[in-house]
């Protein structure tokens, strides 16, 4: 369990994180969605006591994470996959990390064999992929078998066989009853994975969620219509309390009625449809609507338009 | 009479043992061991350190041969161990500034701080760990120097041995003095968090200011040099002060007017790294 009560943090005259507070529950996946910028890393890093919070405070299990027990038995975190000394090897690296908190060495050869890095464990870190580095950050999570487990944008630099592997090991951590808190700038990434959503923009929270409502928020009623009686579908669907937005192809979408009630009143007026189709908003485009205001760094041909 | 029932929580087989004590100082200590003998650039500085340190004494040694004035001219102990003072001192500060500025330029210090919290722990027991590989190396370092030393000097009957008077106090405190010169390198490194920012610093500052002091009014040099760090205060290496230089404290007085810089720069860098966002 991971709780954040009014959270911020300012780094020099740029508020970082703004008075954000949110619970990350045990037994589920929590998917931690915002644009790039958004203070997803640094909420990270006041979680993890390496930043201290200008206001407001985090706690994991209840404590702060500096007067955690033992850290490594109770939160796991992958941050950043590169942030290794890249001269020492994959087995020092994991080795040097147990013994801070007095995992046997059996447990480091057991979390190699769980990310499959045991063809490389000798070797040198630096010379790593971008895809070995996150199994091996990985690796270093879960070498104390925490309660809490967080990965900052884990499936960055991954091909897809990588990204399916992290999605199972992720719910699987969670059907174990672990705190899973996982980052991500995409949507797509966390459709199948996140069973419960934070999203933030800008420092400040924006929803706080489960997936489900999210989904259901997102496929809010919309239906495209083509007709030719564009004129008496429109005021049929409004004395039915739906409103019509007319494209410039003459493509009409319906909202606020469903694709059955549309069709319905259709045949009721006696209007002719060529097309009738319930509009689905991808999960993508209803997370970029409500993100797209606190995007902080926007491209110029963006900008313009 | 009420009963309780407690939810089931579904077991997890526990993978790792709980821990009996809470993690400190012991553990942190291990892993930086682990960590300072796990790269190469360990390796490689202390090769440099040994081979600099002992090339440097076989020179000197010959030079004192060769130009020689009298036993009495000759200060043996120092002239074997100059090289680790004066050059070994130049390339601990590489390996002491390189343990925790490579933390931050490589990102670790993030993951190192994830798994030790408490960062007066991690701090002291990285020191500890670099204190001690650095102590181990320069130790035998300075026997080296000085054997090796002394069998050249021996050639003209100008060698001397560790069982008189001073003389071993000179050969531990040559390798202390690296060591302590190291300890300083860290504190600065934890200050600046930047590897070539505080090696040039210690350089430059260090080294540098005995040099410009040198050009002050002799009477005032006189007064000021025992208290100059990197490569002035001889004392500590020689068997006697008075064989060095007048002006300088003696042998423990000079090394702890030595470590003073590395007090005060160790304590700054630990406030920095305990205080300031990693």
């Amino acid at each position: 369990m991971i709780e954040a009560r009014g959270l911020s943090k300012r780094y020099g005259d740029k508020l970082a994180v703004n008075d954000l507070s949110f619970t990350v529950r045990p037994g589920r996946v929590t998917g931690f969605l915002g644009p790039n910028g958004a203070g997803k890393t640094t909420t990270m890093r006041l979680i993890l006591g390496l930043d201290r919070p200008t206001a407001g405070s985090v706690t994991v299990n209840g404590r702060p994470f500096a007067e955690l027990y033992s850290a490594m038995r109770e939160v796991g975190a992958l941050l950043d996959a590169k942030a290794v000394h890249g001269g020492r090897s994959a087995y020092k690296h994991l080795l040097c990390l147990a013994q801070t908190n007095g995992i046997p060495r059996s447990r480091v050869d057991e979390v190699i064999g769980i990310v499959g890095l045991e063809d490389v464990a000798g070797k040198r870190s630096g010379g790593f992929s971008l895809g070995m580095s996150q199994r091996l950050g990985i690796a270093a999570a879960l070498l104390g078998d925490p309660d809490v487990l967080m990965f900052d944008e884990p499936v960055n630099g991954l091909d897809p066989e990588g990204i399916r592997w992290i999605r199972l090991l992720m719910r699987s951590l969670a059907a174990e009853g672990r705190t899973v808190f996982v980052s991500s700038h995409l949507m797509s990434e966390m459709e199948n994975t996140a069973d419960h959503l934070i999203v933030i923009g800008r420092g400040e929270l924006i929803t706080d969620c489960p997936m489900a409502e999210f989904i259901g928020g997102a496929t809010a009623q919309a239906v495209v219509v083509t007709t030719p009686d564009g004129r008496m579908l429109t005021d049929a669907v409004a004395a039915a309390g739906g409103t019509v937005e007319r494209d410039e192809t003459g493509e009409l979408t319906v909202r606020g009625l469903s694709a059955e009630r549309v069709g319905e009143l259709a045949l009721a007026h006696g209007i002719l449809l060529h097309y009738l189709a319930p509009a689905t908003v991808s999960l993508e485009e209803a997370f970029m609507e409500l993100t797209a205001d606190s995007i902080e760094y926007h491209a110029k041909t963006e900008a313009r338009s | 009479m009420t009963t309780v029932t407690i939810p089931a929580i579904p077991a997890r087989t526990r993978a790792v043992p709980p821990a009996l004590r809470r993690p400190g100082l012991p553990g942190a200590l291990r892993s930086e061991l682990t960590k300072i003998l796990s790269v190469r650039s360990t390796y490689w500085t202390l090769l440099a350190l040994a081979l600099v340190s002992i090339g440097w004494s076989v020179l000197y040694c010959e030079g004192t041969v060769s130009h020689s004035a009298g036993r009495a001219a000759v200060n043996a102990a120092f002239a074997s161990l100059m090289g680790q003072v004066a050059l070994g001192e130049l390339v601990i500060v590489v390996l002491g500034a390189l343990v925790i500025t490579s933390e931050y330029s490589t990102g670790m210090i993030r993951t190192s701080l994830a798994v030790v919290p408490r960062r007066g722990v991690l701090y002291a027991a990285k020191a500890m760990a670099f204190a001690a590989v650095a102590f181990t190396v320069s130790l035998v370092t300075s026997f080296v120097d000085f054997f090796v030393g002394q069998s050249i000097l021996a050639s003209k009957h100008l060698s001397i041995t560790l069982a008189q008077p001073g003389v071993l106090r000179a050969v531990l405190l040559s390798a202390a003095m690296v060591t302590v010169f190291g300890l300083l390198a860290y504190g600065t490194g934890a200050l600046i968090r930047h590897t070539a920012g505080a090696i040039t610093s210690i350089l430059g500052v260090i080294f540098l200011i005995p040099l410009l002091a040198q050009a002050l009014p002799p009477p005032w040099y006189q007064d000021l040099v025992r208290w100059l760090p990197g490569g002035r205060a001889l004392s500590p290496i020689a068997s006697s002060a008075s064989s060095v230089s007048p002006n300088l404290f003696s042998a423990w007085g000079e090394f702890a007017a030595f470590s003073s810089y590395a007090v005060v720069l160790f304590a700054l860098g630990a406030w920095i790294f305990i205080r300031h966002d990693a």
